[in-house]
């Protein structure tokens, strides 16, 4: 069941659980309240446009930023103590790599900074660059590689201490389309290790590909939380969503649009009906008023009508 | 389409502080300093210190230490007193070791018997005056034999005639008691005129190319040095390549920060103090690197006596290249971005060098720029070399500059981690 607040009992054991957190910059409240958890081998996803808190709340849990409310745990662990740093693996989303030292140095550099002895770090290097497809690359400076090698890399340096918790912060951010095909296959293989992963993006795809949950994120605050299936259900029960254009586009064809309780953005119409049947008297009203559809189509309402049902705003905006 | 051309250059000027000061200021400081150091204000010209060592006590050793004086030195016969007690004379061995340990670059002794054949001309005199000299300071001998020469005109013409007179009898086959008479006349007169005359420079002759005072010079700080200003250059152009190097060494902070690998390595379980404290030494390793290869340079190609002096090599090396360590990072730590440090450590940097006496001697500087130097890495850094290459002190003189580096250090390193917090968390 979605909930927009209520976050489940849960024990100190969790992964992450996260309560009442709060932190503003100057005038600007980044994060609002924001409560959440993350349960063993789970890959919650966050999802929301630019500038929605994503990032701020990965940070805040990464103990990057210190909150001006609230509190976060990682397996009972506080954030920022040496457990949930040694818990808790980031893949921040710029590439926060050494573009002069190789794929190997890179991975060898942060592993010493977690702590790993030589033999583990050894093993743990060999065990990220395969898992990242980059072992044929691993003599190769950072400045040498592709975007999405320096990508794969960015992700392999956030785990090499092979963490429970990893946090992706937008990972695919700039990368090709079979990159990205790559990268997800990443994140699947330690989906099926068990890992449990916070997964931040704004590309509804990616958040219906890889997460088991998902909580829409805008404005610092969670709007609402759940499964896929529960997010679309609880913001349109059975209701099927239907996009229609029109041939002209004008003031009086918005306010036609409005009376009939869709909404109209970049061009085209979007109502949500009960039943298809519905169509053919939406279609004749059309006529009616005067306005001439160009072409119509039914669907089931997907992660971007939840978004633009919460928001009144498309997510890409 | 030119006018647009520089008013977005202009606009962009503008708008780059560190730009603007390089621009700007680094010329205007500089232009500062030089004329400050070249006489561009004459009461402040260095005054050379000449340490002066009277074993004569005659009227005429008098007469030169009288004329010195009134000359630009500073003429001192005993150390300043310690504690409101007055120090006993300078003898011939204290003002040697005195111009060893740097207190004056020439001590000149006037032996005894001086006064009675004070003036040469041409013939082997009896009593020599002897210069002893710091040959690393090349211009304060010279100015000293020359003025010495000219105060021997000008404050003793009395005893320069009587020379020549006495000369004249003993070449020419002797005076007719007219002509004696005469003689001693004038020489009265020139007595009379010594006392009642003009004590200002300007008003005495200007001639210092005569050696009418016989003085015998002695190297007694590198006399068995090959090139005495390498030791100096290499020290002073090191320091300040070092304080470049370790600027930029620790903006690798600010790459770091801008890219954020700074915040992916403050979550791990390396912090702040642990991180700047691991650059902290990977810039002192680095400028002390380079301080070897300096000196090993001017030891292979210039002679510069490097072997025996190694324990007093590293004792400077390893404080030198950790206060400038820590000026760097003290640099970086204050600065936002890689754009703001490159401006800023040249400027600094540029400054430090020019007053710290990497460009040139501070000896050649007025005093008040001498004492103003003293703030600088540099001249603690180029004087602890000097001890060590030129002037072969002991270890244990090293103290002063060694506390000062080791203190100044530590300073640059504290402030560099109160600045580091704001990288801490946000």
């Amino acid at each position: 069941m979605a909930s927009a607040s209520a976050i489940p009992a849960s024990t100190s054991s969790l992964p992450l659980r996260i309560d009442g957190l709060v932190k503003r910059f100057a005038r600007l409240t980044a994060v609002d309240g924001i409560a959440l958890q993350l349960n063993r081998g789970e890959c919650l996803g966050l999802l929301g446009p630019n500038g929605a808190g994503k990032s701020t709340l990965i940070r805040i849990i990464a103990g990057r930023v210190i909150p001006n409310a609230g509190h976060v745990s990682v397996f009972g662990d506080p954030a920022d103590s040496p457990g949930a740093r040694m818990a808790l693996g980031w893949v921040p989303q710029e590439l926060a790599l050494y573009p002069r030292l190789t794929c190997r140095e890179n991975l060898e550099a942060f592993g010493r900074y977690h702590g790993l002895r030589p033999g583990p770090l050894k093993a743990a290097v060999a065990w990220c660059l395969e898992w990242a497809a980059l072992a044929e690359r691993a003599g190769d400076t950072v400045s040498a590689l592709s975007g999405g090698m320096k990508r794969r890399l960015n992700m392999a340096a956030g785990i090499i201490h092979r963490p429970k918790v990893i946090l992706m912060d937008e990972p695919t951010t700039g990368v090709d389309p079979q990159s990205r095909n790559r990268i997800f296959e990443m994140i699947e293989t330690l989906r099926a290790e068990g890992m449990s992963i916070v997964y931040t993006t704004h590309y509804m795809e990616e958040a219906e590909r890889l997460c088991d949950r998902i909580a829409i994120i805008d404005r610092g605050r969670i709007l609402v939380q759940g499964t896929k299936d529960d997010l679309v259900h609880h913001a349109f029960a059975s209701r099927s969503e239907v996009l229609a254009r029109f041939t002209a586009a004008d003031a009086g064809l918005a306010a036609w649009v409005s009376e009939r309780g869709g909404s109209f953005d970049d061009g085209a119409a979007r109502f949500t009906l009960e039943h298809a049947t519905e169509i053919a008297a939406l279609l004749d009203a059309a006529a009616k008023a005067g306005h001439e559809v160009a072409d119509i189509s039914l669907r089931r309402p997907n992660l971007e009508s939840v978004f633009l049902h919460w928001t009144g705003r498309e997510l890409r905006d | 389409m030119i006018f647009a051309i520089v008013r977005t250059a202009l606009t962009a000027l503008l708008r780059d502080r560190g730009a603007l000061a390089l621009s700007f200021i680094l010329p205007i400081a500089f232009f500062t300093i030089f004329a400050v150091i070249f006489g561009g204000r004459r009461d402040t010209t260095p005054k050379v210190a000449v340490i002066v060592v009277d074993q004569d006590h005659s009227p005429a050793s008098k007469k030169l230490i009288q004329g010195l004086g009134r000359e630009s030195l500073t003429v001192t016969t005993g150390p300043p007193a310690r504690r409101g007690v007055q120090q006993p004379e300078y003898t011939a061995q204290t003002a040697e070791a005195a111009v060893r340990s740097g207190t004056a670059p020439v001590a000149l002794i006037i032996p005894q018997g001086f006064g009675e054949d004070p003036i040469s001309f041409g013939a082997q005199p009896r009593a020599t005056i002897q210069m002893l000299k710091d040959s690393s300071d090349m211009v304060a001998p010279q100015m000293v034999a020359g003025l010495l020469q000219k105060v021997a005109l000008t404050a003793m013409p009395d005893v320069l005639a009587e020379q020549g007179s006495k000369y004249m009898e003993a070449y020419a086959g002797g005076f007719t008691p007219e002509q004696r008479a005469r003689i001693e006349g004038g020489l009265e007169q020139l007595r009379r005129r010594e006392n009642t005359e003009d004590d200002s420079p300007q008003s005495r002759l200007d001639s210092d190319s005569a050696m009418l005072v016989p003085v015998a010079t002695r190297d007694v700080v590198g006399e068995n040095k090959n090139n005495p200003m390498v030791s100096f250059y290499a020290a002073a152009i090191g320091v300040m390549f070092l304080l470049f190097t370790s600027s930029g060494a620790a903006g690798s902070l600010l790459d770091e920060a801008e890219s954020g690998t700074l915040d992916r390595i403050l979550s791990s379980r390396v912090t702040m103090g642990s991180l700047l404290a691991g650059k902290l030494c990977y810039c002192s390793l680095l400028a002390f690197t380079q301080l070897v290869i300096m000196f090993l340079w001017a030891w292979l190609v210039f002679k510069l006596d490097f072997i025996p002096h190694l324990a007093g090599f590293a004792i400077m090396g390893i404080t030198t290249a950790f206060a400038v360590a820590a000026f760097g990072l003290l640099l970086a730590s204050i600065c936002r971005t890689r754009a703001q440090l490159g401006p800023l450590s040249t400027l600094v940097i540029l400054i430090m060098s020019s007053i710290g006496g990497s460009m040139f001697p501070r000896f050649l500087m007025p005093e008040a720029m001498q004492k103003a130097g003293l703030l600088t890495i540099n001249a603690w850094a180029i004087d602890g070399f000097t001890k060590v290459f030129w002037r072969d002190e002991p270890l244990s003189h090293l103290w002063p500059q060694v506390l000062v580096l080791l203190a100044a250090g530590t300073v640059f390193f504290a402030i560099a981690r109160r600045a580091a917090r704001r990288w801490e968390y946000s």
